[in-house]
């Protein structure tokens, strides 16, 4: 393995953490959006809302590490991706900004209505944030991106596919939240609530898979370079997470217990490094390739000394965040 | 250089004026918020610390209501910052791709001071009941450090764009090798991070003692309202004269360094010795006007001696010289003017201090302190105009200018609206919830104050809120 491609897979590592635990944050305020008037949704939004304020901000930060990771080791990459899909990217930066404000003030502005609008724009930006996402990891998968950007800004994203894939991100953030969301209900002993979110963490995975099964159909005719790849190097990686997503399934129809988040986990992480190795050795598919957009090797050790520092520092720190706040030893107000 | 812009030049004179806009509103929106995330910590931790030590339940619930009022800034703050992140490839493509190489190192450190400052901060924030008195002080401390590490971090990216170095281009302009220890620690590195993490100091300390001094102004004088007061203001006191000492520093090393930046900011047209120093006035290509000059004081302060000889615009190409002279001019002043007006409000402080062991009894005292927030960010904005706007037109001194970087991208004084709106609409939510905070508190006299209930439930829970 190349130092270019160490690198890329350090992005890919960002990529990973970012998908499962920011993709559940905007998960959550997708469930919060669609959870019914303010007395109906009362208390799945009070569970949404315990299980998101100590760690959103922290899950966050991948999206920070992943964009810094790339235009350090990969500037013309970044470049070309920020002069092409600026579209979608400013609208998700809109998304984020939005949605972390109205997160934050909903539960300190005065009134009920005041609380609402809060609330609305937390949530309604949770759904917008990752379907814009989506539609540029799409337009990059799709081959969409030139290496020297300026690509059209609409074109681009507005096809089948990024948009495919902005559903899809949107579906799976649904099916991760509702799936961690499972365990906190239960642990929380509300079990109407537990049943609530596995009825739509099944409703949620059917949605994801069937917008993948469009997605490999338009990936076959956009992107014909990243299907074959997926569909050969990729297919060990395809056939986990179908079976993890498929395990998960029945063990949500059998009331099961375990483990119910590692499945929901495998089933994301598996896509996305299929997805990585359906498009290596290519960054942009099929103009830019992972050498020729790295930085000079004393930029690239420089990621690999922060990624080991990181690897020292943040994920013992992040598991400590996560295990006082699962042993509700955090408060969920500020 | 790049080869030429394809868009039409006016079109693309636009689109960098907005650019340039966009950015520096967002930038001076945040900047206010990171200085928040970089020194409230240490604020907060010296009245847990006192609380803890001395049993002083007023300085404990001091520093609980602070670390709620810091949960909503420092959520604002996470966003807009992600904001520039997105802004550094939206707005300026070309300056990414060409020095993210070596630009980003500094950001690629700055990753793991945030991560870790996240962190902690939701530890710290929400382990008030539940985490042990001292166990959850030291839980703290690890924002104190990431604090400042991020801030070196950020503003040695700022300093490396004003003293490029580290870096090795090919015959194209491309970077072909890095040295990532110089980038971090190049020239302006060693008094443009020192003088940020003391501002940053200076303004939570002043703004935080503002807001009880506007209580104690409406006959608020408990005990709360008093060390509410004396230890931000105590810590923004410290910071000042050590301030000082360091934006002096700056100043004599950009005469040195960023000639260009110097002259434009002191109005000086003609290379020379005996230098004036101006105070205020309007900068014109004859001289200055309506100011109040200083014979050889500009040449002494730049080498204490009065033959120290000066760089003028007239030795700087004209297309090198920076743009709007006398915002720059009188940005540098005030910001000098302020932080001089700071250093003599502490000197008040330390003499009734000195002579009675009490803040200066009379109201023009608590007058001045309720204003030296608002005149520490405006200082704080005056700096980050003199060193960007002073950076012009170069994004990276000497090698790349801003004109090369923008981007191409239409619609840029669109989104530049869209951005001014949104910032302003929760600009006003984030003060409205703080001053609602802080109204709450008040009526509970000390007591728990609890939110229960849904983010939005039914009516009924609104009665507890």
């Amino acid at each position: 393995m190349s130092k270019a491609d160490a690198a890329a897979a350090i992005l890919w590592v960002g990529v990973t953490f970012y998908a499962l635990f920011g993709g559940a944050d905007f998960g959550g305020g997708f469930w919060d959006l669609v959870a019914g008037g303010a007395e109906r949704g009362e208390r799945p939004r009070a569970l949404i809302q315990r299980s998101l304020t100590p760690v959103w901000e922290a899950n966050h930060v991948w999206l920070i590490f992943i964009l810094v990771v790339l235009w350090t080791a990969f500037p013309p990459a970044f470049s070309a991706i920020m002069t092409t899909l600026y579209v979608p990217l400013a609208l998700a930066a809109l998304g984020i900004v939005l949605r972390g404000s109205g997160f934050a003030f909903r539960k300190s502005v005065e009134g009920l209505q005041a609380r609402r609008a809060m609330g609305a724009t937390f949530a309604f930006s949770s759904v917008l944030t990752p379907f814009f996402m989506g539609t540029v990891v799409g337009a990059v998968a799709a081959g969409n991106v030139p290496a020297d950007g300026n690509g059209d800004a609409f074109s681009t994203w507005l096809e089948p596919l990024p948009l495919l894939v902005g559903a899809m991100f949107v579906a799976t953030s649904a099916y991760l939240a509702a799936v961690f969301l499972v365990g906190d209900a239960r642990r929380a002993g509300e079990n109407d609530l537990e049943s609530f979110f596995v009825r739509r963490a099944l409703a949620a995975a059917a949605v994801a898979g069937i917008a993948a099964a469009f997605g490999l159909i338009e990936l076959h005719s956009e992107a014909r370079y990243v299907f074959d790849r997926l569909v050969d190097q990729g297919l060990p990686l395809v056939i986990l997470s179908a079976l993890c997503g498929v395990g998960l399934l029945v063990v949500l129809l059998r009331g099961g217990r375990r483990p119910l988040r590692p499945l929901a986990a495998g089933a994301v992480v598996a896509v996305i490094w299929g997805w990585g190795v359906a498009q290596f050795p290519y960054l942009l598919p099929t103009s830019l390739k992972i050498g020729e957009a790295a930085a000079p090797d004393p930029t690239l050790e420089v990621v690999f000394v922060v990624f080991a520092v990181a690897a020292v520092l943040v994920l013992p720190s992040l598991g400590l965040l996560y295990a006082l706040s699962q042993r509700d030893l955090l408060e969920h107000e500020s | 250089m790049l080869p030429l812009d394809p868009l039409p030049l006016a079109a693309s004179a636009s689109n960098l004026l907005a650019a340039r806009e966009q950015m520096a509103f967002t930038l001076g929106f945040h900047i206010v918020l990171s200085c928040l995330g970089v020194a409230l910590p240490a604020t907060i931790l010296v009245a847990n610390y006192i609380g803890l030590k001395k049993r002083d339940a007023d300085a404990l619930e001091l520093a609980k209501r602070w670390s709620k009022a810091m949960a909503v800034t420092f959520a604002v703050g996470a966003v807009t910052g992600t904001v520039l992140t997105f802004e550094f490839g939206l707005l300026w493509p070309q300056f990414m791709d060409r020095f993210g190489s070596a630009f980003g190192i500094a950001f690629a450190i700055e990753g793991i001071f945030f991560f870790l400052e996240a962190i902690f901060l939701a530890i710290y924030i929400y382990g008030w009941k539940r985490l042990s008195g001292w166990a959850h002080f030291w839980s703290g401390v690890p924002m104190v450090v990431t604090g400042i590490g991020g801030a070196f971090s950020v503003v040695a990216a700022n300093s490396w764009m004003n003293q490029p170095q580290g870096f090795t281009l090919d015959a194209a302009g491309k970077v072909v090798d890095t040295n990532a220890w110089k980038v971090l620690f190049n020239p302006a590195t060693g008094y443009e991070v020192p003088h940020m993490i003391l501002a940053a100091y200076m303004v939570v300390g002043f703004l935080v003692a503002s807001i009880y001094a506007t209580g104690m102004l409406k006959g608020r004088r408990d005990r709360l309202h008093r060390l509410g007061l004396l230890i931000p203001l105590t810590i923004g006191l410290i910071a000042t004269p050590v301030q000082l000492l360091v934006g002096d520093t700056a100043a004599r090393e950009v005469a040195n360094h960023q000639p260009a930046k110097f002259a434009a900011m002191e109005c000086i047209q003609e290379t020379g010795s005996h230098q004036t120093e101006y105070i205020g006035g309007v900068c014109t290509a004859n001289g200055v006007k309506f100011a109040i000059p200083i014979p050889d004081l500009d040449s002494f302060l730049v080498g204490f001696s009065v033959d120290t000889e000066v760089t003028g615009l007239n030795d700087i190409p004209a297309d090198e010289r920076p743009p709007a002279n006398t915002l720059l001019h009188l940005s540098f002043d005030a910001m000098v003017g302020i932080g001089s007006a700071l250093l003599l409000l502490g000197l008040w402080l330390a003499w009734a201090w000195w002579k009675k062991r009490d803040i200066p009894k009379t109201p023009w005292f608590l007058r001045a302190v309720a204003v030296s927030g608002a005149g520490a960010i405006l200082a704080l904005w005056c700096g980050w105009i003199v060193t960007e706007v002073g950076r012009q037109p170069w994004i990276v001194q000497g090698y790349m200018r801003t004109s090369e970087a923008v981007t191409e991208a239409q619609g840029i004084w669109f989104s530049f609206a869209v951005v001014i709106l949104v910032y302003a609409t929760i600009g006003t939510i984030a003060i409205l919830v703080l001053r609602r905070m802080s109204r709450r508190w008040r009526e509970a006299g000390g007591a728990e104050v609890e939110e229960t209930g849904a983010p939005y439930g039914p009516p009924t829970a609104e009665g507890t809120a």
